[in-house]
């Protein structure tokens, strides 16, 4: 049974009357690949950010290998091993793209002022380690992102790849866990199946947990564990794609009710 | 920028009547009222003593007659846009100018009269006889109001032709222009580089008249060398003649490090041996110049680096220097126990450092996670708790209140002593700590703490969502400006002497920060040129500059220069190739868009044989 | 989408230790100075007076009565240059420095006007039409000022990264004072003598108040009142409260985004016009730095009341105004600092610090458009 990472317990949160999300339970265990799914306005951005810690709950707790992330910094959810993309790419547009991988080192290196003003060993080394560690991340995505492009500026990059770097520098924190936020959102088929597989890489040859929000039920399907739907802030079915898919309250949220059955 | 594709189409120049009128007059209004403010501004009384060229040119009449000739041209300058077809220009330009320049020297005109029969002095107080005059020309009234509109025509027409000059024309006519101007500026820096040491009179005899300004032959020469270097110019452009510059941007590698390390060793020779060829007084200059310059590059840290807007930033200056003074004059105030010594320089500034850091946390940490606008006012409003705790009664035991602290002696290097009476050797101080600035501000851009305030000035909450500490990353910033500026304040000590509360008003830390932005933030060598173009032409805060008569106006200026800055290139005038598309963002994206467009095919292309839709 | 509301538990990094060190320090450092000042009062002999001010002399009712007017009459003008600072940051989310500046010019051109009224001998003669004649002259100069600000170096950064504005209003804020350095001359400039009849103290309900003040309190009051009215009651107050609230929405409304704009500043400009006037009357001198100071003490007002909240910034001023002036008194001097009257100026600051440590969103709440709420 492997270890389970992340556990969320009654979590709810309310922007003024609004209750965006109601007494959420959810689990993540080593290793899988769990989607989230739901209609729009269902919470589940919302969710992402509360725990990477960008919103704080008004009830409930994240757990995260044994300890609370209530009330951390962003920056110190990242430390703990947490790494997350967003649904609208937001890079770092005039940094080259590899720096925008380098950058997404920092909680995971340490030189200071002195190291950087005296030159010294360690500080080259550790640049040289962050620019090798870059170049395998953005290796990732075959010849797209290296070569001549690492000292581009990321605005130069096309949609496609821009996704693909946001995924790579969340990979480049290191970290445990990555919340993907509808990784293949405007995407073509073809770059989605091909995303698709490289999720499933990422669990099995890089030994990231990944959590993933999608609209698009190929890829959901392709490449989940385990799906979890959420409507209006609360989840409504949980399981495999076959067993949510079929599940008539899920449905309903997503189509809606035939009128006579409405009153 | 870019030069018009080929595909954009010229249409033919429009016919000579063909204006739009309003835009005419509204551009002849505007000259107009602005030739009078720079007339009842006093500006061409004021800066009548100057001569450009003797007898015929002074500055003060030179102040006015440049404007019509920018207002003449940009009445006809149009944007050209890629892709949209746009006119030839011919005739009309020329006329606009000229009917533009016409207008505003009616103003002028209108303003000759009313001094003539009005007495405004109260309260526009340059409402005088002496501004009579020198509209006139000396004569009398009749020749001062028809010569305005035939001299505002004669300008606006040049400046209307420079739309029609060849690429060519322009440039040597710009390099002329400048020439010239140049050499009259920098008379007193010439004459003192070429006669104090080395015997060269004949030259500087040739150029310049006895009692200052150009004389005739000089400025013909000096347009001639002017216009030569610009013919340089357009064949280097053309191709025809190589450049060093290009070739040095060929250079890759460790041929470019080789480069880059000759340049710099050249740099510094010069450095050492300059002072050595001037004089005095602009020994003195170069060293407030080169205070400057460590201040600048220490706010270049917070503001251009990190994207923090401290306009407190003359507190820590404040700090270095009274730090400084209380350590190491016995003339301190009588509150301090006999325990605190009486110490050398160099012992002081370990302490300054320490103080320096100290404060720097004490005024970062409330204000570090505060919205850009309010930290810019609370550090302001910092400063000023600063600097009226110095002045105040209530600590004057301490730091000499109004009275300040005195008899500050020099930094004592054992075979000499550096003090305010040689400025050679405060330059050469100034300069060893200036290259150390450079060396910190050059090693930590590069550096990851470079990278997380390169992150933080892109988009703060990602910065933190990638595990960016960016409290501490900020104070970080902070505090290396907080030490450089002191290192300023601690030489500032030691030069002048004495310290009072008055050196450190908030109008420093503006000036400073005008500095930062009109020579590019977050650029080394931007933030160095704007010092010496502003600071040592120009003057300080408190000091003049090589054209010490415009200390009057030269406030006014930077305030026009920061909107005109901002308004049209606040990438700075040596712009840093990052900061220059951050902020022609969507000029960038939109190119980049357009490239992306080609690669994406490219690419799609090559992978799978078939094209993606565009 | 960016980090919402947070609220920390209880300090965790070192910065917060120290955030949390500097609020206990300066709520500690005020409560016991009115605590020592209250004690002064009941006995100067006290023995904490006795250790830390010696020279302990309580304020008699009079005094009291004195500060509290000034500090109200201050603060009225305070409370009038700070509408402006509030709107504009309500609509355009940035502090248009230059705003003291516009405060400054009414005040100038007050100083003109009334200067020739006088040698036109209607100053005396006629004073309250000569008084509405320079008060409608500061209006139209200070409006005028406010919108070709706008036009001029506002209005083409409408898009650009937050910065970029706040420094050009910096650069405006030079620019104008400097304008005024080299046309009008460096110097202070005087109003002209008031009438002996308006200088009076007069009684008001339990108060004796000089008749300025009351003036000044007077116009401040009706101004507030007429754009209270303007705000809430007219169409246009209707478009400026949709235009701050979310700029996109309004113009999707059919509201004319640009016009509304100009027209915030230009009631801003209106109010510090209105200000200046008073100023003068009140302190009778004017020169180009006078409008510094009080700009940034008037933008503390606003924040003290709450960014955005016209109701908040005349509150905030009225507040600072009297903090300053009661506070070197009744904070300062309780704990033996000397020489209190230097540090007014001080204790401006210090309020805004305090209040932007200990209630960043101000005594009434922010009111921020949709796309600066964080």
């Amino acid at each position: 049974m492997s270890e389970r990472l992340l556990t969320i317990d009654n979590l709810s949160v309310t922007f003024g009357g609004l209750h965006a999300l109601k007494n959420l339970d959810f689990h993540v265990d080593k290793g899988e690949i769990v989607s989230v799914i739901g209609p729009n306005g269902a919470g589940k951005t919302t969710f992402f950010n509360m725990i990477s810690g960008m919103v704080e709950p008004t009830e409930g707790d994240i757990v995260f290998k044994g300890e609370s992330l209530i009330g951390l910094d962003p920056n110190q959810v990242t430390a703990r091993g947490i790494a997350r993309t967003f649904q609208n790419v937001r890079l770092f547009a005039n940094m080259t793209i590899l720096e925008n991988v380098m950058v997404a080192q920092h909680c995971r290196t340490k030189q200071g002022v002195f190291g950087a003003l005296f030159n010294t060993g360690g500080f080259k080394q550790e640049e040289a380690e962050i620019r090798e560690w870059g170049e395998k991340v953005l290796g990732f995505f075959g010849s797209r992102l290296v070569g001549y492009r690492l000292d581009q500026p990321a605005s130069v990059l096309s949609y496609a790849n821009r996704r693909r770097l946001e995924v790579a520098r969340a990979m480049a924190t290191k970290p445990e866990v990555i919340l993907l936020d509808e990784p293949v959102a405007g995407m073509n088929p073809r770059e989605s199946e091909e995303l698709t597989g490289l999720i499933g890489q990422l669990r099995d040859e890089w030994g990231f947990t990944i959590v993933m929000i999608e609209h698009d039920m190929g890829v959901v399907r392709d490449v989940s564990d385990r799906v979890v739907v959420l409507d209006h802030g609360e989840t409504i079915a949980q399981g495999s794609y076959e067993d949510v898919s079929t599940n008539p309250d899920v449905i309903e949220a997503y189509l809606g009710r035939p009128a006579e059955e409405a009153s | 920028m870019s030069a018009p594709m080929a595909t954009n189409e010229t249409l033919p120049a429009r016919a000579a009547l063909d204006q739009e009128w309003r835009k005419v007059v509204n551009h002849g209004l505007l000259l107009a009222l602005v030739l009078v403010f720079v007339s009842l501004a006093n500006m061409p009384v004021s800066l009548d003593s100057r001569m450009i060229i003797e007898p015929m040119l002074s500055m003060g009449y030179l102040s006015l007659l440049w404007i019509p000739v920018v207002m003449g041209f940009i009445v006809s300058s149009e944007k050209v846009l890629e892709g949209i077809a746009y006119h030839a220009k011919g005739a009309r330009e020329v006329l606009a100018g000229g009917l533009v320049g016409v207008i505003g020297g009616l103003g002028l005109s209108l303003l000759v009269i009313l001094i003539d029969n009005f007495n405004l002095r109260d309260p526009l107080v340059n409402w005088s006889p002496a501004l009579l005059d020198l509209l006139q020309f000396g004569n009398g009234i009749g020749f001062g109001v028809i010569i305005w509109p035939v001299l505002g025509f004669g300008l606006g027409v040049f400046g209307g032709a420079l739309h029609i000059f060849t690429a060519m024309t322009r440039t040597i006519v710009g390099w002329v222009v400048g020439a010239v101007l140049g050499v009259a500026v920098f008379e007193t820096v010439i004459i003192d580089l070429l006669t104090e040491r080395l015997p060269f009179e004949f030259i500087t005899d040739w150029f310049y008249f006895i009692r200052g300004g150009l004389s005739q032959q000089g400025a013909v020469t000096a347009a001639l060398i002017g216009g030569g270097l610009g013919y340089l110019r357009v064949l280097a452009q053309r191709g025809v003649v190589p450049t060093p510059v290009q070739d040095y941007k060929q250079l890759v590698g460790p041929e470019r490090t080789r480069a880059n390390t000759i340049i710099i060793i050249t740099c510094g020779v010069a450095t050492a041996i300059l002072p050595l060829l001037l004089g005095r007084i602009t020994n003195e200059l170069l060293a407030n110049v080169g205070l400057f310059v460590l201040l600048a590059l220490g706010l270049n840290v917070v503001v251009g680096l990190a994207g923090i807007l401290d306009l407190g930033y003359v507190a820590f200056f404040a700090v270095g220097g009274y730090a400084t003074a209380i350590l190491t004059s016995p003339n301190r105030g009588d509150s301090w126990p006999d325990w605190v010594p009486q110490s050398h320089w160099f012992a002081a500034l370990l302490v300054v450092i320490l103080l320096a850091i100290l404060t720097g946390l004490f005024i970062g940490a409330p204000v570090i996670r505060m919205r850009g606008d309010y930290l810019a006012i609370v550090t302001l409003g910092f400063g000023e708790i600063i600097r009226l705790l110095f002045l105040s009664d209530w600590l004057g035991g301490y730091t000499g209140g109004a009275q300040g602290v005195t008899n500050i002696p020099g930094v004592d290097l054992g075979f000499v002593e550096i003090k305010g009476t040689d400025p050679r050797a405060i330059f050469y101080l100034v300069a060893v700590f200036c290259a150390l600035a450079i060396y910190v501000s050059w090693r930590l851009e590069k550096s990851r703490l470079g990278r997380a305030w390169m992150a933080i000035r892109e988009d703060e909450s990602v910065a933190e969502a990638m595990g960016i500490n960016t409290v501490n990353v900020k104070l970080m910033a902070f505090v290396v400006g907080a030490v450089l500026a002191s290192f300023s304040g601690a030489i500032f000590a030691a030069k002048v002497g004495s310290i009072f509360p008055t050196s450190f008003i908030i109008l420093v830390s503006i000036v400073i920060l005008v500095v930062v932005i009109v020579g590019g933030m977050g650029n080394i060598l931007g933030v160095i040129a704007g010092a010496a173009v502003l600071i040592g032409v120009l003057g300080g805060p408190k000091q003049p500059g090589l054209l010490a008569e415009f200390s009057e106006f030269k406030l006014l200026i930077y305030g026009a220069l920061l909107i005109f800055m901002m308004l049209k290139r606040p990438e700075g005038l040596v712009p840093n190739v990052r900061r220059t598309r951050e902020l022609h963002q969507e000029e960038f994206l939109q190119d980049a868009w357009l490239r992306s467009q080609v690669d994406a095919d490219e690419q799609d292309g090559a992978a799978s044989g078939e094209v993606a839709p565009a | 989408m960016t980090a919402a509301v947070r609220s920390k538990a209880a300090p965790r990094t070192g910065v917060d230790w120290f955030l949390t060190f500097m609020r206990v320090g300066l709520s500690f450092f005020f409560i016991s100075g009115v605590i020592m000042f209250v004690l002064q009062q009941i006995d100067p002999q006290n023995p904490i007076a006795g250790v830390l001010n010696p020279d302990a002399t309580g304020l008699t009712a009079d005094q009291f009565e004195g500060l509290i007017i000034s500090g109200l009459s201050q603060g009225a003008m305070y409370g009038l240059i700070a509408l402006g600072y509030s709107m504009v940051y309500g609509v355009l989310g940035f502090i248009n420095f230059a705003h003291g500046e516009v405060f400054m010019v009414g005040a100038m051109t007050g100083m003109i006007t009334s200067n020739k009224l006088e040698e036109a001998g209607l100053w005396e003669d006629a004073f309250f039409v000569s008084l509405v004649f320079i008060i409608l002259v500061a209006i139209v100069c200070s409006t005028a000022t406010a919108v070709i600000m706008e036009r001029v170096a506002y209005r083409p950064l409408r898009g650009s990264p937050r910065l970029i504005p706040l420094i050009t209003s910096i650069g405006v804020s030079f620019l104008i004072q400097n304008i005024s350095i080299v046309l009008l001359g460096p110097g202070a400039k005087a109003y002209p003598s008031l009438p002996e009849w308006l200088s009076q103290k007069r009684t008001v309900l339990f108060l004796e108040v000089e008749g300025t003040k009351l003036m000044v309190i007077l116009v401040a009051a009706i101004s507030m009142a007429g754009l209270w009215y303007l705000v809430e009651r007219t169409k246009t107050g209707r478009a400026m409260r949709a235009v701050a609230e979310d700029k996109e929405i309004a113009s999707l409304m059919g509201i004319d985004v640009n016009r509304t704009i100009v027209t915030t500043f230009a009631v801003g400009g209106a109010m510090a016009g209105v200000a200046g006037i008073l100023w003068g009357i009140l302190f009778r001198s004017v020169i180009h730095t006078t409008g510094f100071l009080p700009g940034i003490k008037a933008f503390s007002a606003a924040v003290v009341g709450g960014i955005g909240n016209l109701g908040g910034a005349m509150a905030g001023g009225l507040t600072l105004g009297s903090a300053e002036s009661l506070a070197p008194l009744m904070v300062l001097e309780p704990w033996g600092i000397n020489g209190v009257s230097q540090l007014r100026d001080a204790v401006a600051f210090l309020v805004l610090i305090f209040v932007l440590l200990v209630r960043p969103t101000g005594l009434f709440g922010e009111r921020l458009s949709a796309e600066d709420r964080a």
